[in-house]
């Protein structure tokens, strides 16, 4: 459903992404793993539609689509999800209201009729019970003031809401308690049907015991340079980067 | 003719036909103050970027000038404000207060003109409040108002009661054969213990322009709680300098909201005076402006006495080549210790073109004083914009949700639900065009 093919992107002079390939199918979970600095948040980035990044080479097809011509609006129409590794606070704006207004906004995209209140109520009781979230926090300025678990845990809020066929999650887990880890990953496993893929960017090795991926890819400065399978993940967890690095040497 | 002169000969023709006025003397004060300053100018350090002098160099009438108007209620129309039905009506035509379209509801509440209050028994509050103003305002264009004061309208409201019907306040300018100049006056006194709940706006009829020179006082006395909401929403050939002077006499609480949504020059004169230990005073404000406009908020708090609390919060949205200025005032008297005053400007600029001057001033004489005061110009929140739309909110609609939720601390200090949903609507609007 994604394929990336050669990726190359930057920021001003700097060249971050350094000719990534990626290829997800429906079905299947990817783990990145990767050292700060590497550029998993920036090819996150560069996948919603991030204008700050510029893409100077390479293709990113998404069901067909050159998702690169595509605003980041209509990306998330098409079925793309990008958990942010930091939510941004909106003043004045409560989730339930950008729920209401994005769901609606993803229905117009796809020629459907705009979900009347009561149905939409209801999703919006179910995904709540879903991530364990209560109505309090959505009646609050999205963000404004939330502990960094529960912006994480309202991350996924929204991705339950959405339904994403791809969703992208920039380390959910960092800063979540551990009850919250399992609570995010039941969230995200829901989504995990033949038809979704789901690309989880992530530093420990915990999360993948929950949502247990079909490949490891190491990101590292701006090129995946080793892929395997959940075991990968044991193996750096372990290891550190160090022996890949000397790998790569 | 200069300016000075032109309203010479009408000053003086005003005091021959109202010998026996008790407001002569005030009239007559005033008018030597504004012999000596004249209309401001942008040299004169209060009106440094807010030029009003530009529309006495053409040709205008002068509401003295005018024979009694023809207006008629419907003209009111497209005008009215939620919940008029049910409200207390004062309506003002080119300055002028317009009885026949007026309406008392309340019988807490007495409206009646100036000159008569000053004969009354409410000659003392007259003489105590009305021109108080121009103790905070050493420039011509307050004066002027006071060296024409005639009719004029003085609102009372008795002690110890709640007005059950807001007071609803139409300064209506008539600029369809010629511009105007208006000077609509009004004094208030809030009785002890009393409540009440206003709500003005201003509307020019006509191509022609208009400008409205108002001076609106009002004092406040013990346990009294006022609710002023200002909403200017007025035409592009609009100017307003609109002053309001709220004096706390006794320990009380005031609110005024501010909206200034259009009009094409707005000169808003705030001065929140608190010369009773205890008061609380909160200044909102909301401004978003478009094309070329202009909007001034000029604010006063002034601390006379001690334990006093003022949260001021204006905020501005800015776009086309709008420009805007905000201007806060603190006052904090030797004796006023324990002062808490809060202030925040925040500004958003959505173009190149749009500028805002913002500036606290803060003069505090007492050691022990709380005060804060902060104020920001910037741009949409670009990150916030992104996160909007990776979940599939179109541009305009993110810009929309994220100015309004901008907005939202503003409105929500609109007490009246009526009033907030009202206003809210109208932001909505507004912020959907931009
Ligand atoms: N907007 C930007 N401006 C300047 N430099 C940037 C920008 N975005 C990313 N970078 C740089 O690109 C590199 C990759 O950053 P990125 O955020 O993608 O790393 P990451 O792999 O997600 O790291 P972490 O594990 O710490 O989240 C870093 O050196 C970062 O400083
Ligand atoms: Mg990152």
């Amino acid at each position: 459903m994604l394929s990336i093919k050669d990726l190359r992107a930057g920021i001003e002079e700097r060249e971050i992404l350094k000719g990534i390939n990626l290829d997800i199918k429906p079905g299947e979970v990817h783990a990145i793993m990767g050292p700060n600095g590497s550029g998993k948040s920036t090819l996150a980035s560069v996948l919603a539609g991030k204008q700050d990044y510029e893409v100077t080479g390479g293709s990113v097809t998404f069901e067909g689509k050159d998702l690169l011509e595509l605003a980041p609006e209509e990306r998330a129409g098409e079925g793309i999800f990008l958990s942010f590794q930091y939510p941004v606070e909106i003043p004045g704006l409560s989730t339930t209201n950008f729920m209401k207004t994005a769901v609606n906004e993803i229905r117009k995209y796809r020629g459907q009729d705009e979900l009347d209140a009561v149905s939409f109520l209801k999703k919006m009781k179910e995904k709540m019970a879903l991530v364990e979230i209560d109505q309090s926090m959505l009646s609050r300025s999205l963000n404004e003031g939330f502990s960094g678990g529960e912006k994480k845990r309202n991350e996924i809020f929204q991705m339950a809401m959405l339904e994403p066929k791809l969703a992208i999650l920039d380390e959910t887990d960092s800063g979540l308690d551990i009850d919250a880890i399992r609570i995010v990953a039941n969230g995200v496993n829901k989504l995990r049907t033949p038809e979704n893929g789901i690309l989880v960017i992530t530093h420990y090795q915990r999360l993948l015991d929950y949502i247990v991926p079909d490949f490891v890819h190491v990101l590292y400065n701006g090129r995946i340079v080793k892929s395997g399978t959940k075991e990968l993940a044991y193996e750096l967890e372990e290891r550190g980067y160090d022996f890949i690095k000397s790998e790569l040497a | 003719m200069d300016t000075i002169t032109y309203f010479k000969d009408r000053f003086e023709k005003l005091q021959e036909q109202q010998l026996d006025s008790r407001l002569k003397s005030l009239r007559d004060g005033a008018f030597s103050a504004f012999e000596q300053t004249g209309i401001p100018t942008v040299k004169h350090e209060e009106w440094k970027y807010t030029r009003i002098s530009d529309f006495f160099s053409k040709d205008y009438h002068f509401t003295t000038d005018l024979q009694e108007q023809q207006f008629r209620a419907t003209e009111l129309q497209p005008f009215l404000l939620p919940g008029h039905e049910n409200a207390n009506i004062i309506v003002f035509v080119n300055g002028h207060y317009h009885a026949e379209h007026s309406v008392l509801r309340s019988e807490e509440l007495e409206i009646i003109s100036l000159e008569a209050a000053a004969h009354n028994q409410y000659a003392g509050i007259v003489e105590t409040h009305l021109g108080h103003s121009a103790d905070y305002h050493k420039d011509g264009i307050n004066a002027l108002n006071t060296a024409f004061i005639q009719e004029g309208v003085f609102i009372h409201i008795q002690k110890g009661k709640t007005v059950n019907h807001p007071v609803y306040i139409y300064n209506v300018t008539d600029a369809r054969s010629g511009n105007i100049f208006a000077q609509p006056r009004a004094l208030v006194h809030v009785g002890e213990n009393a409540q009440v709940e206003i709500l003005e706006t201003f509307a020019t009829i006509g191509a022609d322009e208009s400008f409205t020179n108002q001076v609106f006082e009002i004092a406040v006395e013990e346990n009294a709680v006022l609710s002023l909401y200002k909403i200017q929403n007025d035409a592009a050939n609009s100017t307003i300098v609109s002053t309001t002077h709220v004096h706390q006499v006794g320990k009380s609480v005031a609110n005024v909201v501010t909206i200034s949504l259009s009009g094409g020059l707005v000169r808003n004169n705030l001065n929140m005076v608190m010369s009773a230990p205890y008061c609380e005073a909160n200044l909102s404000g909301l401004y978003l402006q478009s094309g070329h406009t202009h909007v001034d908020n000029h604010t006063v708090v002034d601390n006379r006495q001690p334990n006093c609390l003022s949260n001021e919060l204006y905020k501005g949205i800015m776009n086309g080549h709008a420009t805007g200025v905000f201007n806060g005032k603190i006052f904090v008297r030797q004796i006023a210790q324990k002062t808490n005053a809060y202030q925040t400007n925040k500004n958003i600029l959505l173009s190149g073109n749009a500028t805002v001057n913002t500036k606290p001033q803060l003069e505090i004489f007492a050691d022990d004083v709380k005060c804060s005061h902060g104020c920001t110009v910037g741009r949409l929140d670009e990150e916030a914009l992104f996160y909007l739309k990776a979940r599939g909110i179109s541009e305009a609609t993110a810009r929309s949700l994220l100015l309004h939720g901008f907005a939202l601390d503003v409105l929500e200090k609109i007490g009246s639900e009526d009033v907030r949903q009202y206003v809210n609507k109208l932001v909505t609007a507004s912020l959907n065009l931009g």
